[in-house]
C-alpha cells in the first residue's frame, strides 16, 4: 500500500495509479493516466557454446520504497508441469512488474500450447519471433518492460535474444536490462566481447591487435555474473538482495540463488 | 438432453480467457488481422507520445531504440545499400550490432531508420504479403507494389505515432534495379540516391560529391561504405559497423558487417583524409 503513494522520480512527480493530487475548486477536475510503475531492478544473460546462463536480482522497489526482497524477475518458460521441470526456455523481465507478469503468462500459454499442437517444444528461435510479435501487438499500448530470452539454439549454442519494450528484437552474445544496465554493460563488453582489450607486446597506437574473442567456459560466466551484480548492488539503490540465476543447458535448466547485500 | 449437459457442464472458469485470448491460443500463428491493443483513453496517441516520446518528453518511461545513418543508391551494376549499426535509446547505446538490412526475401531489401521494432515489425509483414503474392500471381512482386503496400500501410496509422524511414531496394526483369523510400508520414518516392536517419547530411555530403551512374561495383561499394563511415564520424547517434549490401538481378549478396573504427584509421592513414584528427596529443 505505501508503493502507491511513493514518489516516483523516473515519473517526474506523485505516482499514483490515477492522479489523486487534489485539485482546486474552479478548476475542471482533470484524471491522468498512469498505467505504469518502475519496479527497478536489472537482469543479464550470457550465452556461451553449449549453456546460457540468465539472472536477475530479485528486489522489487517502488519509488525509494522497497516492496519486497524476494521477486523473482526470470522465470522458466513452456514446461508442461506446474514446477517447469521440463522446461527449455527462459524468460526475464524488467520494468513494471504487472505488465512483466502478464508477459511471462502470455508467453507461457502460447508456448504450452504450441507444443501440445505440434508434439514438439519450441525452438527459441521461433519463441524468440512470437515473443516480438506479441510485444509489438501492444505497440500502442506498450507493456513497460525490457525482456531477454534465453535457450539452447538447434545446434545446442547458447542463445540470448533482447527486446524493447514494443518488440525490436536481436540475438546477442550478452545483453544487461533494466535500472543497473548502464552500470553492467560496459563490464560485459569488456570481460566477454574483449572491447577495448589487445594482444600484449604486438605494438602500441595503430598498430594495436584486437584480443581474440573465444566463448567463456561456464565457470568463468558464473562468475562474471556474480561480479556484475555485487558491483551493480553497491552503486544502484534499485538493485540489491537476492540474485536468482538460471543456466541452461542440454540437461535442463540449473536454478542458482545467492544472497545480495540487503542494504 | 445434450443441451442440458451442455449447459450445465461448462468448466467452473470458463471466462478465465476471453474470446480473443482463447482464438489467439488456439491458432498455429497469430493472426494476419491486425489489432493492437489500445490504451482505455480518448486520445492514445497524445498519451503514447508522452510515454515514449524522449523528444517530446525526456523523461519519458518507456525508451525506444532510435538513431541511424542509411544510405542506398542505384548505379550501372545494380544497387548499394550501407547502413550502421547503433542503436539508442536517449543518451544510452542500446546496441552497437543492430542489423539495420532487413532482408525481406532473397532480391528484396528493406533498410531501419527510427523505430527499430516498427521497422522489424512491419518489413516482416511487408516480407509475408510478398510471398503471398508470389504465390497468387506466380510471379515475383515488383518494387514499387511492395514498397505501395508499406507505403499504404503505414498511412493508415497516420498520426498513431509509428515511426520509420525506410527504403526499399530490389531488382526485377520488368523494373531492373529500383530504390524506394517510404516513411511514417505517408512519403513514397523513387530515386536514385536516398539516405536516411539522424546522420543524413553527413552522408549526403560524401555521396553527392562522389556518386555517378556508372560507378564499378567495387567503386560502389567503396563509397557506401566511405558515406557511412563519414556520417558516424560526425552524427553522435550513429556508428558500430558498417553493413553493406549489393542488389543484382540475381539476389543480394552481403559485403560484411565490418567494424567501423579500424577502417577510419585505415582511411585516415592509408589514403591522408580526415586530416582534421591528429593522432598525436596537441
Amino acid at each position: 500500500m505505501a508503493a502507491m503513494f511513493s514518489q516516483n522520480p523516473l515519473m517526474n512527480g506523485p505516482n499514483y495509479s490515477f492522479n489523486q493530487a487534489p485539485t482546486t475548486a474552479s478548476g475542471n477536475k482533470q484524471h491522468g493516466f498512469y498505467p505504469y510503475t518502475d519496479n527497478g531492478g536489472s537482469t543479464l544473460a550470457i550465452s556461451g557454446n553449449d549453456f546460457t546462463i540468465i539472472a536477475g536480482d530479485t528486489r522489487s522497489t517502488s519509488g525509494y520504497n522497497i516492496n519486497t526482497r524476494y521477486a523473482p524477475k526470470v522465470f522458466k518458460i513452456g514446461g508442461t508441469t506446474d514446477s517447469q521441470d521440463d522446461a527449455t526456455l527462459v524468460l526475464s523481465v524488467v520494468g513494471f512488474a504487472a505488465d512483466g507478469h502478464a508477459l511471462k503468462e502470455r508467453l507461457d500459454a502460447i508456448v504450452k500450447m504450441y507444443r501440445y499442437q505440434h508434439g514438439k517444444p519450441m525452438s527459441v528461435k521461433a519463441c524468440a519471433q512470437r515473443l516480438s510479435t506479441i510485444l509489438y501487438g501492444k505497440r500502442f499500448f506498450p507493456y513497460y518492460v525490457t525482456a531477454i530470452l534465453g535457450g539452447l539454439d538447434e545446434d545446442g549454442k547458447g542463445a540470448v535474444y533482447s527486446y524493447d519494450p514494443v518488440g525490436s528484437y536481436e540475438r546477442e552474445q550478452c545483453r544487461a536490462a533494466g535500472a543497473a544496465a548502464s552500470l553492467i554493460m560496459p563490464f560485459l563488453d569488456n570481460q566477454v566481447n574483449f572491447k577495448n582489450q589487445y594482444m600484449p607486446g604486438i605494438g602500441e597506437g595503430h598498430a594495436l591487435a584486437e584480443r581474440e574473442k573465444i566463448p567463456l567456459p561456464r565457470n568463468e560466466v558464473e562468475d562474471l555474473v556474480k561480479d556484475a551484480f555485487d558491483s551493480a548492488v553497491e552503486r544502484h539503490i534499485e538493485v540489491g538482495d537476492g540474485l536468482l540465476m538460471m543456466i541452461i543447458t542440454k540437461d535442463g535448466i540449473e536454478e542458482i540463488f545467492k544472497p545480495l547485500k540487503k542494504d | 438432453m445434450d443441451t442440458l449437459v451442455a449447459r450445465y457442464s461448462q468448466p467452473m472458469f470458463e471466462k478465465e480467457y476471453s474470446e480473443e485470448d482463447q482464438l489467439e491460443l488456439c491458432q498455429p500463428t497469430p493472426s494476419l488481422s491486425l489489432k493492437f491493443a489500445m490504451p482505455p483513453i480518448a486520445q492514445p496517441s497524445a498519451w503514447l507520445r508522452a510515454a515514449t516520446d524522449d523528444h517530446a518528453n525526456p523523461n519519458c518511461p518507456i525508451k525506444i531504440a532510435h538513431g541511424t545513418t542509411t544510405l542506398a543508391f542505384r548505379f550501372q551494376g545494380g544497387i548499394i545499400v550501407a547502413t550502421d549499426s547503433r542503436a539508442t535509446a536517449g543518451n544510452w547505446i542500446a546496441s552497437q550490432t543492430v542489423k539495420k538490412v532487413i532482408e525481406i526475401n532473397n532480391c528484396l531489401l528493406g533498410t531501419m531508420a527510427g523505430g527499430a521494432a516498427d521497422c522489424q515489425y512491419w518489413l516482416a509483414y511487408l516480407g509475408m504479403q510478398c510471398r503471398l503474392h508470389e504465390l497468387r500471381h506466380k510471379r515475383r512482386i515488383s518494387v514499387a507494389a511492395a514498397s505501395k503496400i508499406l507505403a499504404n500501410l503505414v498511412y493508415s496509422y497516420k498520426g498513431m505515432g509509428l515511426s520509420m524511414g525506410t527504403m526499399c531496394a530490389g531488382v526485377t526483369p520488368q523494373e531492373g534495379p529500383a530504390l524506394y523510400y517510404i516513411d511514417s508520414d505517408g512519403t513514397r518516392l523513387s530515386g536514385n540516391l536516398f539516405c536516411v536517419g539522424s546522420g543524413q547530411t553527413f552522408a549526403y555530403g560524401v555521396l553527392d560529391a562522389e556518386y555517378r551512374y556508372d560507378l564499378t561495383e567495387k567503386e560502389a561499394l567503396e563509397l557506401g561504405s566511405r558515406s557511412i563511415l563519414a556520417a558516424t564520424h560526425r552524427d553522435a547517434y550513429s556508428g558500430g559497423f558498417i553493413n553493406l549490401y549489393h542488389v543484382k538481378e540475381d539476389g543480394w549478396v552481403k559485403h560484411g558487417f565490418s567494424d567501423t573504427n579500424p577502417i577510419f584509421w585505415k582511411t585516415k592513414l592509408e589514403k591522408g583524409e580526415f586530416s582534421n584528427v591528429t593522432s598525436e596529443l596537441v
